[in-house]
Parts: C-alpha cells; sequence; structure tokens
C-alpha cells in the first residue's frame, strides 16, 4: 500500500519543479504554461490523494473542475501566445518587459 | 469744570482734524488759525484752571468721563485728574505749544507740508494734554504712545530726507525699548494692586508695603515688589526723558524741524518721564533702591551728555544735549526725592529751551537752513532781539543767580547734596556740581560762536541776512519773560510751601526740600546767597572759559583738540553708544535675521519640510521602481517569497 505521504511528496516535488520552471524559466512562453499546468496537476494530485485516504469524493469533484478550467485556460493561453508572436514575432518572456517602472 | 476739562483736552484734536483732514480746503491760513484757535484755547483755559487751584483754593478734580472697557473686575477708563501738579503742566505745555505754534508760521512759511505740520503739533498738544491729565495708568500709557507717535512723525516729517527716516526709526525703537519697562511697570501695578487707578493704587501702598511683599522672577531670587515696579516705570521713563542708556535718540531727533524740537524734544515730551514719576511719588517713596538707581542714572545723564555737547557744531545738537544733560538733572532731583525741585527744574526749562531751541531755528531762518555753528559768528549785529533773547535764555540755563534757571537748578544740586542714598547721592552730588561749569561752558561757547567774533558766512549770506519776522520773534520775547521771572512767584510756593501737598508724597526720611527750606528767605537774598555758592563760581568759570577759548583765543580749541586727540574721538564718537547699538542690536538683530531666513526659513522650513517631503516620494518611488522589473519570472518570485512568508507567519501564529 502506497502511503498518504508518498502521494504528498511526489505532488509536492511537481509543484516545486512548476515553481522553479516559472522562476528559472527566461526564454519560452510555452515552458511557462506547461509549468502552470504541471502546479495545477501537483494541486490535483493532493486533492485526491486526500481524497481517497479521507473517503470524501469531495476531493475528486474538485479536481474535476480544476481540470476543465485548466484545459481552458491553456487554450486561453496558447491563444495569447500566438497574439504574443504575431505582434512581435518572438515569444522570449525576457524581452515582454515593457511594464518595466 | 468738569466739561471744562475735556474740552481743554478735545480743543487741539479738533484743530488737529481740522488741520489735517481739510488742509487742502481751508489752505495754510485757515489751517493755522484753527490749530492755534484750538490751542489757545486751551492755554487761557488751563490758565483759568491753575488760577481756581491755586489762587482761588478751588477742590481738586479727580473723575472718570467715560468707561471704555470693563473687563472682570478691572475698569479701563478715561478720568480727569486736576490738581496742581496737573495744572501747572497744563500751563506749561499748551503756553509753549502755543508760542511754537505761533512760531511755526514764520518758520515753515514756504514748506509745502505746512498743513500736516500743524495738524501733528495740535496732535501733539492733545496727546501730551491726555497724559498729563490722565486719573489712570492706562490712559496715561495711552498719552505716552501718543506722544511717541507724534515725535515719531515729526522727526521724520521731512521724509524724503534719509537721515530724517533713520532719526525717526531710531527714536521709536529706542522708545520701544522704554515703553516695554513701563507696560511690565504698569502689569506690576495691575497685579499687585489690582487696579489701575491712581487714587486706588496710591491708596493701597502703605499697606502693601507694610507685608514687605516679594516674588520670585527667577526661582531662587527674591526680588522686592516695589523695587521690581518703580524700576519698571523707570525705564519708561528713561526712554522717553532720554537718560543713558536710552538717550540716544534724542539727538538725532533733530533732524525735525526746530519747533518740534523746542516743543517736543526740549520742554514737554521729554520731561513726561519726568512728571510720570513725580505723580507716582508715593510709589517711588517705598523703594529705596529705585531711587538710588534713578539718581546714578541722572547723574551720569547729566554729567557725561554736557562733555558730549562741548564737541558738536550742529546749533541744535548742542542744545539737544544741554536738553539731555538737563533731563539729568530733573532726574536727580526725583531721585533724591526732592519731586518737586524736579518739576519746577522742568518748568523753567520748558520755558529757556524752548526759548533757545526757537532762537536757534531764527538763526537757522537766517542763515538759510545753515545749522554748522562754524560758519556763524558774530551775528549780533545783524538779529538783535534773537540775540538778546538767546543771551537770556543761556544766562537762565547756566543758572545765573535772579534768573528762573539758577532757583530750580541751585535747588537740585541743593537736594543731590543733601540727600541720603549712600554713594549714589555722593556721585550724584558731584556730577550735577561739575555739570554746571560743562553747562556754562557749552552754552556760552554755542553762544559766542554763533553770536560773537569773526564772521565767518561768505557775502551772498551777509546780504540776505536779517532779523526774523514778528511771528518768530514775538514768541522769542514772550519766551523769555517767564525764562526771567517764573521762578521769583513761584520757587517759595512750588518747592517750599504747600503747592504740592497732597500730590507728591515724600517720607519725612527723605524730605530733602524741608532741610533746604530752612536756607529759603525769599527769593531776593537766595539769589544774593549765590556769592557764597560754589555753583556761581563754577558758571562763571565756564562763561570765562567759553569766552576765552572762542572769542579771545580761537586758536586754542583746535589746539586742545589735537592734544587730547582720544578724548575728543570718544565725544565726537559719542562714547561710541551709537556704534555699540549698531553692531550689537541693529547689525545683530539683522545676523539673527539672516540666520533664521538661511537656517530657519530656507533650510529647515523649505529644505526640509516642504521640498523634503517631496524629495523623500521621489527617492522612495525610485526606489520602489527598481523592483518593478517587468520582468514575469521576478513577479513569480515575489509572489513565492510573500506566500512562504505568510505560510510561514500563519504556522508560526498557530502554535
Amino acid at each position: 500500500m502506497i502511503a498518504l505521504s508518498d502521494y504528498l511528496v511526489v505532488s509536492a516535488v511537481l509543484f516545486t519543479i512548476g515553481i522553479a520552471g516559472i522562476i528559472l524559466n527566461r526564454k519560452n512562453i510555452i515552458t511557462l504554461l506547461m509549468s502552470i499546468e504541471l502546479m495545477l496537476l501537483a494541486v490535483n494530485t493532493n486533492f485526491i490523494a486526500f481524497s481517497r485516504f479521507l473517503e470524501d469524493p469531495v476531493g475528486q469533484v474538485f479536481v474535476f473542475f480544476i481540470l476543465t478550467v485548466a484545459a481552458a485556460e491553456a487554450a486561453i493561453g496558447l491563444a495569447i501566445l500566438l497574439l504574443v508572436f504575431r505582434n512581435r514575432r518572438s515569444i522570449d518572456v525576457e524581452e515582454l518587459d515593457s511594464m518595466q517602472g | 469744570m468738569e466739561n471744562l476739562y475735556l474740552w481743554i483736552a478735545l480743543a487741539p484734536m479738533i484743530g488737529a482734524i481740522i488741520a489735517g483732514l481739510f488742509g487742502k480746503q481751508i489752505g495754510k491760513t485757515g489751517a493755522h488759525l484753527a490749530t492755534i484757535a484750538g490751542v489757545g484755547f486751551s492755554t487761557v483755559a488751563s490758565m483759568m484752571v491753575l488760577k481756581y487751584l491755586v489762587v482761588d483754593g478751588g477742590e481738586a478734580y479727580n473723575a472718570s468721563v467715560y468707561t471704555w472697557a470693563i473687563v472682570g473686575d478691572l475698569k479701563l477708563e478715561v478720568g480727569f485728574l486736576i490738581d496742581n501738579l496737573t495744572a501747572m503742566m497744563m500751563v506749561v505745555v499748551t503756553f509753549v505749544s502755543l508760542m511754537v505754534h505761533i512760531y511755526t508760521i514764520g518758520y515753515m512759511k514756504d514748506d509745502p507740508g505746512y498743513q500736516r505740520f500743524f495738524c501733528y503739533i495740535s496732535l501733539f498738544t492733545f496727546a501730551m494734554l491726555m497724559l498729563v491729565m490722565s486719573n489712570n495708568f492706562l490712559q496715561l500709557f495711552f498719552g505716552w504712545e501718543a506722544v511717541g507717535l507724534v515725535s515719531y512723525l515729526l522727526i521724520g516729517f521731512w521724509y524724503k530726507k534719509d537721515t530724517a527716516i533713520y532719526a525717526n526709526l531710531k527714536a521709536f525703537m529706542v522708545n520701544r525699548v522704554g515703553d516695554f519697562g513701563f507696560l511690565l511697570g504698569i502689569a506690576g501695578v495691575l497685579y499687585f494692586f489690582e487696579s489701575l487707578d491712581y487714587a486706588t493704587v496710591f491708596g493701597k501702598v502703605e499697606a502693601f508695603v507694610a507685608t514687605n511683599p516679594t516674588f520670585d522672577v527667577i526661582a531662587g531670587s527674591e526680588w522686592s515688589a516695589m523695587t521690581a515696579i518703580c524700576i519698571c516705570l523707570f525705564i519708561g521713563a528713561m526712554g522717553k526723558s532720554a537718560q543713558v542708556p536710552l538717550h540716544v535718540w534724542l539727538p538725532d531727533s533733530m533732524e525735525g524741524p526746530t519747533p518740534i524740537s523746542a516743543l517736543i524734544h526740549a520742554a514737554t515730551m521729554v520731561t513726561a518721564g519726568v512728571f510720570m514719576v513725580a505723580r507716582m511719588s508715593p510709589l517711588f517713596e517705598y523703594s529705596e533702591t529705585a531711587l538710588a538707581f534713578i539718581l546714578v542714572i541722572g547723574a551720569t545723564t547729566a554729567l557725561f551728555m554736557g562733555f558730549l555737547g562741548l564737541v558738536q557744531n550742529d546749533i541744535k545738537r548742542v542744545i539737544a544735549y544741554s536738553t539731555l544733560s538737563q533731563l539729568g538733572y530733573m532726574v536727580v532731583a526725583l531721585g533724591s526725592s526732592a519731586y518737586a525741585a524736579g518739576v519746577f527744574h522742568l518748568m523753567t526749562h520748558a520755558f529757556f529751551k524752548a526759548l533757545l531751541f526757537l532762537a536757534a531755528g531764527s538763526v537757522i531762518i537766517g542763515m538759510h537752513h545753515v545749522q554748522d555753528m562754524r560758519k556763524m559768528g558774530g551775528l549780533h549785529k545783524y538779529m538783535p532781539i534773537t540775540w538778546i533773547t538767546s543771551l537770556i535764555g543761556s544766562l537762565a540755563l547756566i543758572g545765573t543767580p535772579f534768573f528762573s534757571g539758577y532757583y530750580s537748578k541751585d535747588v537740585v544740586i541743593l537736594a543731590a547734596g543733601h540727600a541720603d542714598l549712600g554713594m549714589a547721592s555722593t556721585y550724584a552730588y558731584y556730577a550735577v556740581l561739575s555739570g554746571v561749569f560743562i553747562t556754562a561752558l557749552y552754552s556760552f561757547r554755542l553762544f559766542f560762536m554763533v553770536f560773537h567774533g569773526n564772521e565767518r558766512f561768505d557775502d551772498h549770506t551777509r546780504e540776505h541776512l536779517k532779523e526774523s519776522p514778528w511771528v518768530v520773534t514775538l514768541p522769542l520775547i514772550l519766551l523769555a519773560i517767564p525764562s526771567v521771572v517764573i521762578a521769583w512767584f513761584t520757587t517759595g510756593d512750588m518747592l517750599f510751601g504747600n503747592f504740592f501737598d497732597g500730590v507728591i508724597t515724600v517720607l519725612p526720611q527723605h524730605d530733602v526740600l524741608k532741610e533746604i527750606s530752612a536756607e529759603w528767605h525769599g527769593p531776593v537774598s537766595f539769589g544774593l546767597h549765590a556769592i557764597s555758592s560754589l555753583p556761581f563760581y563754577l558758571a562763571l568759570a565756564g562763561v570765562v572759559t567759553a569766552w576765552f577759548l572762542y572769542v579771545k583765543r580761537p586758536d586754542i580749541p583746535a589746539m586742545l583738540e589735537s592734544k587730547f586727540k582720544w578724548l575728543h574721538t570718544l565725544f565726537v564718537n559719542k562714547y561710541y553708544f551709537d556704534d555699540f547699538n549698531q553692531t550689537v542690536f541693529a547689525d545683530g538683530t539683522v545676523k539673527i535675521g539672516k540666520q533664521l531666513w538661511k537656517q530657519g526659513d530656507e533650510k529647515l522650513i523649505d529644505g526640509l519640510m516642504v521640498n523634503g517631503t517631496a524629495k523623500s516620494v521621489g527617492v522612495l518611488a525610485s526606489m520602489l521602481r527598481n523592483i518593478q522589473t517587468g520582468q514575469l519570472s521576478t513577479y513569480a518570485f515575489a509572489m513565492i517569497i510573500g506566500l512562504v512568508g505568510f505560510l510561514g507567519w500563519l504556522l508560526y501564529s498557530n502554535m
């Protein structure tokens, strides 16, 4: 039997990889989107693990919602990405700094 | 009588209003007629009041005529106290004022500010009358400030002259210093006696002194309340009556037209301090410290200001220093508790000093506004009336027997000699005694330099040199008469009789006049007595010295001057009082002001407060701007750090 802590460790690792991906990534917006997806999945893993061990199905319902939202978000994110590329001929994150003070 | 008193004070003011507001419409003649009518009425009425009180034995009047304001238990009133002292002052003030009004017709004939001048001198007469007729401290202070204001206006009458503006500002400022002391004195009276009315305050004095009241100014030091009040009041008198070290404004006030030098800066306003101290004699009598202080200040002024008269070449300034010195004599009399002698000298001095000033003015008219005595000489041929009246004035001033100045001055000297205030009275006695020689020397130096000796003016001046018109010489003659005779009739009553009974209080142990009265056997014998007294010979020596130095051997003064260079420099620089005031007070104030402006205003308020606020916002913004990189990763990092921080805090606080 896999213990709850094992699930949590996996999800924490996934989440950290997501964060690291956002912070360290300086180049590609696609990597950014993927990192966000990764963080959402880490959260989902937590939900499912707790749902299983607390025998409460509500957690799994939440996961469905999150997956749906994540899908929509990815679609919108990719659409924005496409527009950014069309306007700037680049999807380099470091160059997107027109908000600098 | 009440209505008459009110009208005596108001008549000159009505004249002033007419001349001041409607000067253009009524013209020059209208202006001087209106003001002379006002002052003339006051003069005649004042003489009637004096006669009523002295000859007819009328009752003194003391009542309030108007309540100005009531603050708690304190009543601020306008009221009149008409007793012998007041009546005498009223006659002196209005009479000299009337003479000056008449004289001004000639002196200011071609001046564009003719109506303005008449307005001011009438206003002055009103203010001075309010001062002397007052029955409470508040009205006294009103008159005190009002005469100061008119003095300021008149010194700066020729307002296009830089020196006049400087002089009137100086007079005003120096008087402020004195007035501050005066105000403190009045505040002291109000605090300890809870009233501003003379009669009430004087009535409480004896009981008050019996408790030997003291108060702390600085913690741990006990001050006698009476001494503090008296010295504060006297500081006011020092400002107004130009006593050392607040005398510096009086010589400079000669920048004003000569008639006002005669009226304000010789005869009346500057004697307000003497009058005030005499009026407050019930207070001053109870503080020997204050009396000794008054003696020392007066004696210093009497002697050392006389010296300065010796080196001045401006005819008016010599007389100004003479005035300072004579005011010193009056103050010495006050300090010796011979208040009557002080007031008596005030009266005789008013006549002969006004005479000397008006005579000087007559000379100035003749010389076409040249005031330098080195450019005069031998004028007695051209201006006989001015010459004779000046001689009378000078003889009265130096105390020649049988002239009015002799009686008043001799009694002042005797009083100083009889006073018993330790070192102070010894010092005062020798100061006023040697002052007699100095007085004679500078008076006759002026007289000889102006009227005798070689003619040191050019031919052009000689052609125009003639006696002044009758409006100028008439006041001279009218003033010369009392300068000679007034003391014959009044000395006995005023000094040794009961003229001032119930007006001036003198404690038995201070009563020097009573001691002197043993020597009084009528004016003639007192005059003859001069032969055997020291002041007479000192005065004679002064006249002879002046004659020798300035008529016989005019080369000697220059020689003395080069021989005693340091002394001459000291005198010409007026003991460096002016330089001291200029450096320490004037420049010091400017420096403090500049520092406050540069450091306080520019640096602290502008720099630190106003611009500092704006600048600190800018600095903060420029720091925060660095955080806003525009990089997504930075924001994400900040969010994570924030999240970790909050979570950590949450966990920590729940533990």
